[in-house]
């Protein structure tokens, strides 16, 4: 193996900093709607534990608010930096959404978003609730785009290829915006990242609670946060079933892939392995708990449906795209790497379950006529719990994009075409060790900065009047407002 | 009219917009070892773009949002040639970023004189190397015949993008520093006031040379549109001199203000040079990337164009909005008594 091979940098460099940029995606997602509705609750009902929450988990959200903004700016040049010749070639039909997401999106959030961290004494109450509102919006509307622009690599739509084959062209704006897959994944994406706020939301109630502070504003966080986990839950779960239909219309190798199954099968034969020992490659299998029907069910909805396998569906494009296969060589040039595949599939189901069954846990153990206390170590497993979301979430990204491979844009263009072809590896890996060391550094400094304002709590509130220096704004909050 | 050519003006709109704006801030970062004096003097500088550096940072991902979309052929060529440049000026803004967010989360001198050097070295490096990409644009860079970069970052600092590069520092530095002078009071304020009259004059001798220089290549070149560029130099070299001028007679908005369309023009006048061309190539003149061989399809174009018309001006109003929300002075004694409610 090459170590200074650019296409291989490029991919793990791409890899290692989408991944770290949607660790702040989810928290502006998830908890900017959180921080939204406390914020709401406290304008509505004048109760001062929603105002203690809304900054509490206001300051969190802070925090990681430029870490969202700063690792967005790499990933919208690492397309132009690392992947030229793909930026080259789908330019036309790829940038528009990006632009869009600019225009009506991004400006909208950071905007809103600086007037909500800094208005407090700035604006008056509706108007400052409004803010946190309007920037979430913008926030949502920026994720829906970006996954349109996914999903058009994933399954390529409303796009012609031009006359000379050197690019694709844009024939039909609204398709893209349209794509089935980006519609699936939308609700899919936006549920999980309610998952993790709502994680974090319980985590830091948990913490509180098992050290009996500030009981009352906690235990309506703890129940909000339990409620929403599984609220969000069933969410991702229907939205993944929807996405699972519409994967095996338009990339049957993912759904293949995920489920390791070379040989197509139909009906009871079309079995889900929950767990296997062995090599997942095919070769030999030790041992595995399986599921007959499941897979039929989950790719066709019919108990009798038939899933093609990955040998099928290789031959099957070898034959479609010759001039492809012969590029990528080996004996199933069209698979992606199955361990990967296999494996991130299930972690990612069985994380996001298992956040799911503890809220349920949570609930039956705080409900209102429970008998015993809530034992200390299960304040434990709520805290610890706080990550799995994300981990599912993260996960799912790996299983989404390495399901695509050896496709950048699936049918159109391989991802080893796609990479710069005049950047040298040096230059890669210089900037693959910068961005690690720099991320690994940054996260550090991250987790000690948000595990510190959870357990200091929610700051004391001044006596009214204070919070202003201008006497005559009575209509503002009497909250002090974020200073750097 | 070819929308093509309304594009090219519409990203050099938008890298106008994020030149004046975040040029200010890396100004206002560059200022605190002169300004800084005091922990509470330090905070009194950076609360001056506490609520603002975000949405003027949005910029650069929306001009190059646009700049994708609009011409893919430029955006690939520009940024995997520039790569090690991009590559600082990334590691920059990202240090930069988390500075002003991390500094005040907690006391300690040695954690904020930390975050207070990533701020000042985040906020330089970028003014620099974003001097020197522009200017080598313009200049025209060796490409081959797929419009893919050959030279390496040595290529890029050459004297013309060295001295574009000094010409940013220098006019973002002070632009910062009147913006400092019109949003603060006390010694902060009438130590900025000082610092912009020595930083505007060293601006204006960078700034001179680098616009004869430019206007010369303009001519060498044959650019179609050189009365335009001549005209956006003289309006930025003149609006230069008045923001000294307003300066010195203590007119701060007004000195904020020409500041501002120095930066402008001076943008401008590059683009006007470069104009048909995006990316001229050095060794043959058809490896060259121009407005028209490197820009989408009309398609693609046209429904930009209805999303530009439309979100473009609602943009301008609720920024300037924002700015009008947060209009007042960051005065010492509000530090003072953010500093008290904290502890």
């Amino acid at each position: 193996m090459d170590l200074l091979d650019p296409l291989l940098l490029a991919r793990w460099q791409f890899g290692l900093t989408t991944l770290y940029h949607f660790i702040f995606v989810p928290l502006t997602l998830g908890m900017g709607l959180v921080v939204a509705i406390f914020q709401t609750a406290w304008y509505r009902t004048g109760r001062v534990k929603w105002l203690h929450l809304t900054r509490l988990f206001g300051k969190i959200f802070l925090i990681n608010f430029a870490m969202g903004v700063v690792t967005g700016i790499v990933q919208e040049f690492q397309f132009g930096m690392n992947w030229s010749d793909y930026s080259r070639f789908v330019g036309d039909v790829f940038g528009a959404p990006l632009a869009f997401e600019g225009l009506m999106a991004f400006f909208l959030e950071a905007t809103f978003l600086g007037l909500w961290i800094f208005g407090w004494d700035r604006l008056p109450k509706g108007a400052h609730l409004a803010t946190i509102w309007i920037a979430w919006a913008g926030a949502s509307l920026s994720a829906f785009i970006i996954l349109a622009a996914n999903a058009w690599m994933q399954n390529p739509v409303g796009y012609k290829m031009a006359p000379d084959g050197s690019r694709a062209e844009l024939v039909d704006f609204w398709a893209v915006l349209t794509n089935p897959v980006a519609l699936a994944t939308f609700p899919h994406t936006m549920f999980a990242a309610f998952m993790f706020a709502a994680a974090v939301v319980i985590a830091t109630a948990a913490w509180h609670l098992a050290r009996r502070q500030n009981i009352e504003m906690m235990r309506s966080a703890l129940r909000f946060g339990m409620w929403g986990m599984i609220v969000a839950f069933v969410g991702v779960f229907f939205a993944g079933d929807q996405l699972a239909i519409v994967m095996v219309e338009t990339q049957p190798m993912k759904m293949a892939a995920a489920e390791a199954l070379y040989q197509s099968a139909c009906g009871a034969n079309a079995s889900f392995s929950l767990f296997t020992l062995g090599t997942p490659d095919g070769s030999s299998e030790l041992f595995s708990v399986r599921v007959p029907y499941l897979l039929a069910l989950l790719s066709t909805h019919t108990l009798n449906g038939c899933v093609e396998g990955i040998n099928d569906l290789n031959a099957q494009y070898i034959q479609q795209w010759p001039q492809f296969a012969d590029k990528l060589g080996g004996d199933l040039p069209f698979s992606p790497i199955i361990w990967v595949t296999y494996w991130s599939f299930r972690w990612m189901m069985g994380l996001g379950g298992l956040a799911a069954l503890i809220s349920v846990v949570g609930l039956w153990l705080t409900r209102k006529n429970a008998k015993r206390e809530v034992p200390q170590w299960a304040w434990k497993v709520a805290i610890w719990s706080a990550p799995l979301p994300l981990l599912a979430s993260l996960v799912g990204w790996v299983f989404t994009e390495m399901g695509r491979q050896p496709w950048i844009v699936f049918g159109l263009m391989l991802t080893q075409n796609g990479v710069s072809p005049n950047v040298p590896g040096w230059q890669v890996l210089v900037s693959l060790l910068a961005f690690t060391a720099i991320y690994a550094a940054l996260a550090v400094v991250e987790i000690g900065l948000v595990i510190r304002t959870v357990r200091k709590g929610p700051d004391p509130l001044p006596p009214p009047g204070d919070g202003s220096d201008d006497e005559s704004d009575r209509e503002l909050a009497d909250v002090p407002t974020t200073v750097y | 009219m070819d929308l093509a050519y309304l594009w090219f003006f519409i990203v050099g709109f938008l890298f106008v917009g994020y030149f004046v704006l975040d040029g200010f801030d890396f100004g206002v970062g560059m200022s605190l070892p002169f300004l800084g004096k005091d922990d509470i003097s330090r905070r009194q500088i950076i609360n001056t773009i506490g609520p603002v550096w975000d949405l003027n940072e949005t910029w650069v991902i929306v001009a190059g949002a646009c700049l994708f979309a609009a011409f893919p052929e430029w955006y690939a060529t520009l940024f995997s040639g520039f790569y090690l440049a991009l590559l600082l000026i990334l590691l920059a803004l990202i240090l930069r970023g988390v500075s002003f967010e991390y500094r005040h989360q907690r006391e300690g001198l040695k954690w904020k004189r930390g975050f207070d050097r990533m701020i000042v070295i985040g906020s330089a490096v970028p003014a620099f190397l974003w001097g020197v990409a522009v200017a080598n644009i313009v200049q025209g860079v060796p490409l081959d015949a797929d419009h893919n970069f050959t030279g390496t970052l040595l290529t890029l600092l050459n004297p013309y993008g060295l001295l574009g590069g000094l010409t940013t520092l220098l006019l973002f530095f002070t632009h910062g520093v009147y913006f400092v002078a019109l949003k603060t009071d006390g010694q902060v304020h009438d130590d900025a006031r000082r610092l912009a009259t020595r930083s505007g004059l060293a601006t204006l001798v960078a700034a001179a040379a680098f616009i004869v220089w430019t206007i010369a290549n303009a001519i060498g070149a044959g650019a179609p549109l050189i009365t335009l560029v001549v005209v956006a130099a003289l309006i930025a070299a003149l609006a230069l001199v008045g923001s000294i001028v307003a300066n010195l007679r203590n007119r701060e908005g007004w000195a904020f203000g020409l500041g501002a369309v120095t930066v402008v023009f001076a943008v401008l006048m590059l683009w006007f040079a470069l104009f048909p061309n995006v990316m001229p190539s050095t060794t043959d003149p058809a490896h060259g990337l121009t407005i028209a061989n490197a820009s989408s399809t009309p398609y693609t174009l046209t429904i930009m164009s209805w999303a530009a018309l439309i979100f473009l001006p609602l943009v301008l109003l609720y920024q300037g909005w924002t700015y009008w929300v947060f209009r007042k002075r960051v005065s010492r004694s509000r530090i003072e008594q953010a500093a008290a409610v904290a502890h």
